[in-house]
């Protein structure tokens, strides 16, 4: 992997693929395949958002419902995220330093969100506090409102984005080991102190990069949102609802607006899972 | 159970916390599911799942789901290897860039192919000259799905193309292989259980997503209708019972997806713990 080039170059002419001819071959092929299917998209995402040059676009993105849809969208992700992440690593810590009963139950119940449909994420919300959900009648006793409301976003959203953090602080809690965290115990230290000074330092790079792939799912969700939103205009709608919601209603460039922001952050995501992935690998 | 590890603290507050999180948010909500699936009389579930309508439906997203899947295994395998073998301008923005997928917000990629294949599109004008109609066509469901997959297969595939040393296609060239050789007997079996639980990942992806097929498959029962789109249709008609009974068949076919990957993973690590130095 850490092979100076020069020897490998000269190698490649020996090994499969080293011709000239076929390697500019297999590289264009690959190279038109992902700009077929990722660049060009990236590249229309915008020239679609600006047709109507930058006021429209400015208009788009600063209308009163695009506003309460950044709003939604941040405070969905602003309680999903924080949420996970202390969940995310208490799992983690449990999972990596203790052996017990129903530890496989546990891991598989925390994968579940990956593994069902988001549609199926929404439904299990609304079988739940739906009007002619189990709990339907009693909500409506009290006039609460999940499922068509704030909450129901915020709990499929939690519900989707569970597994991000344990998943990518697991594997590196567990490759650390804990014998820093014996040796601290042993010199007199407390449990608090130990996990925040010792472990937390230790895995804070796969913390970032849980945090960073939670908040983008968390931000970006469409499908169990779709279903538990009921799509009330400027009251439930995050900016993916949003762009949906303009994108019907043939305003194109209002639609590709909003999803403009939404692609803005996944590129960030990107850029900082790449910085994350490199400052991991040099420490 | 006096494991050396029971020296270190919080046990009991994360055991409890852990479960207590995950009862909340995963095991009440998904026993809805099961105790509305028990409440079904077996006659009105079983004419739900076997409906025309839901058989169209799983006809396509299964069809769909399995081509974009093998699409991307071949483009993914391809895509890998020249990320690992090769060096060229602009390779480490194409390295960034195949995780896209995973972080493009689903609506986002629906409505942007949407409006690239469709008729009067970059891509649609060119297709439709050629008669090929992919925006609100079955054709349409299987690019989204292609799309949304496209990471898994080169992301399990390339550590173990990593892995595998040039020595080794060095060495059978050494012995007179054929470059084709070289590839079907040394090359391939070795990345074959990458490929496959790559496949099945992206496979069990597409069968459940939903956010960009939505815009591009326009929808039309019996034709571009997917499952999940059909669970969705139920639940506006507040069909509660019919949308349960669909999403069942659907739990239990990533159930077995999700078995089928954990078997291959323990096929591929027994065959990696025989064959040392492969």
């Amino acid at each position: 992997m850490f092979a100076p080039s020069t020897p490998m170059a000269r190698r490649q002419a020996r090994t499969l693929g080293g011709s000239p001819l076929l390697r500019w071959a297999l590289i264009a092929v690959a190279l038109v395949f992902l700009g077929v299917f990722l660049f060009v998209p990236l590249v229309a995402v915008f020239t679609f958002a600006f047709q109507k040059g930058s006021a429209g676009y400015l208009a788009a993105v600063s209308h009163p419902e695009a506003r309460s849809a950044i709003l939604l969208t941040l405070t969905a992700a602003g309680i999903a995220v924080p949420l996970n992440l202390v969940f995310g690593l208490a799992a983690a810590w449990l999972l990596s330093r203790f052996r017990f009963p129903g530890r496989a139950l546990l891991l598989t119940l925390i994968d579940l969100p990956f593994s069902v449909s988001p549609v199926i994420a929404g439904l299990i919300f609304v079988l739940l506090f739906g009007r002619q959900g189990w709990l339907g009648p009693w909500l409506a006793e009290w006039d609460l409102h999940v499922i068509f409301a704030v909450p129901g976003i915020v709990l499929a959203t939690v519900f989707i984005t569970l597994p991000f953090v344990v998943r990518e602080v697991l594997p590196v809690m567990q490759a650390q080991g804990s014998d820093e965290e014996e040796a601290a115990l042993t010199l007199g230290a407390g449990g608090w102190r130990t996990f925040l000074r010792v472990t937390l330092p230790k895995v804070k790079w796969g913390v970032l990069y849980g945090v960073i792939l939670c908040n983008a799912r968390a931000m970006g969700e469409f499908g169990a949102v779709s279903v538990v939103s009921g799509h009330v205009r400027g009251v439930t709608t995050t900016l993916p609802l949003h762009a949906e919601i303009l994108y019907n209603e043939y305003d194109f460039t209002g639609a590709f607006a909003v999803a403009s922001l939404l692609t803005l952050l996944a590129l960030v995501t990107l850029v900082l899972k790449k910085y994350v992935e490199w400052r991991s690998e040099a420490s | 159970m006096s494991s050396p590890h029971r020296v270190l603290p919080g046990f009991r507050l994360s055991l409890g916390f852990t479960w207590a999180y995950v009862g909340l948010l995963v095991l009440i909500p998904l026993s809805s599911l099961v105790l509305k699936t028990v409440s079904l009389s077996w006659p009105q579930f079983w004419d739900t799942v076997t409906a025309p309508r839901a058989l169209a439906a799983y006809r396509l997203s299964f069809l769909a789901s399995f081509a974009a899947a093998l699409i991307n295994v071949v483009f993914g395998l391809l895509v890998a290897w020249v990320l690992v073998r090769y060096r060229f301008p602009g390779r480490s923005l194409v390295e960034s860039l195949v995780d896209l997928p995973f972080a493009l917000p689903t609506a986002v990629a629906g409505l942007t192919l949407t409006t690239l294949f469709s008729a009067k599109g970059w891509y649609g004008q060119h297709l439709e000259a050629l008669g090929l109609k992919v925006a609100y066509s079955s054709l349409g469901v299987a690019v989204a799905l292609t799309f949304i997959g496209l990471p898994f297969v080169v992301r399990t595939v390339q550590p173990v193309l990593e892995d595998i040393d040039a020595d080794v296609e060095e060495a059978a060239a050494t012995l007179g292989a054929t470059p084709w050789q070289t590839f079907s007997r040394v090359l391939f079996p070795a990345v074959l259980p990458a490929l496959l639980s790559g496949f099945t990942l992206a496979f069990a992806r597409a069968l459940g997503e939903y956010g960009s097929v939505v815009f591009i498959s326009g929808n039309m029962p019996m034709r571009t209708e997917i499952v999940p789109l059909l669970i969705v249709t139920k639940l506006e008609q507040y069909d509660y019972a019919g949308a349960t009974a669909i999403a069942v068949v659907m739990l239990v076919a990533s159930f077995l997806l999700l078995l089928v990957v954990n078997l291959l993973q323990r096929w591929s690590h027994r065959r990696l713990e025989t064959r040392p130095g492969t």
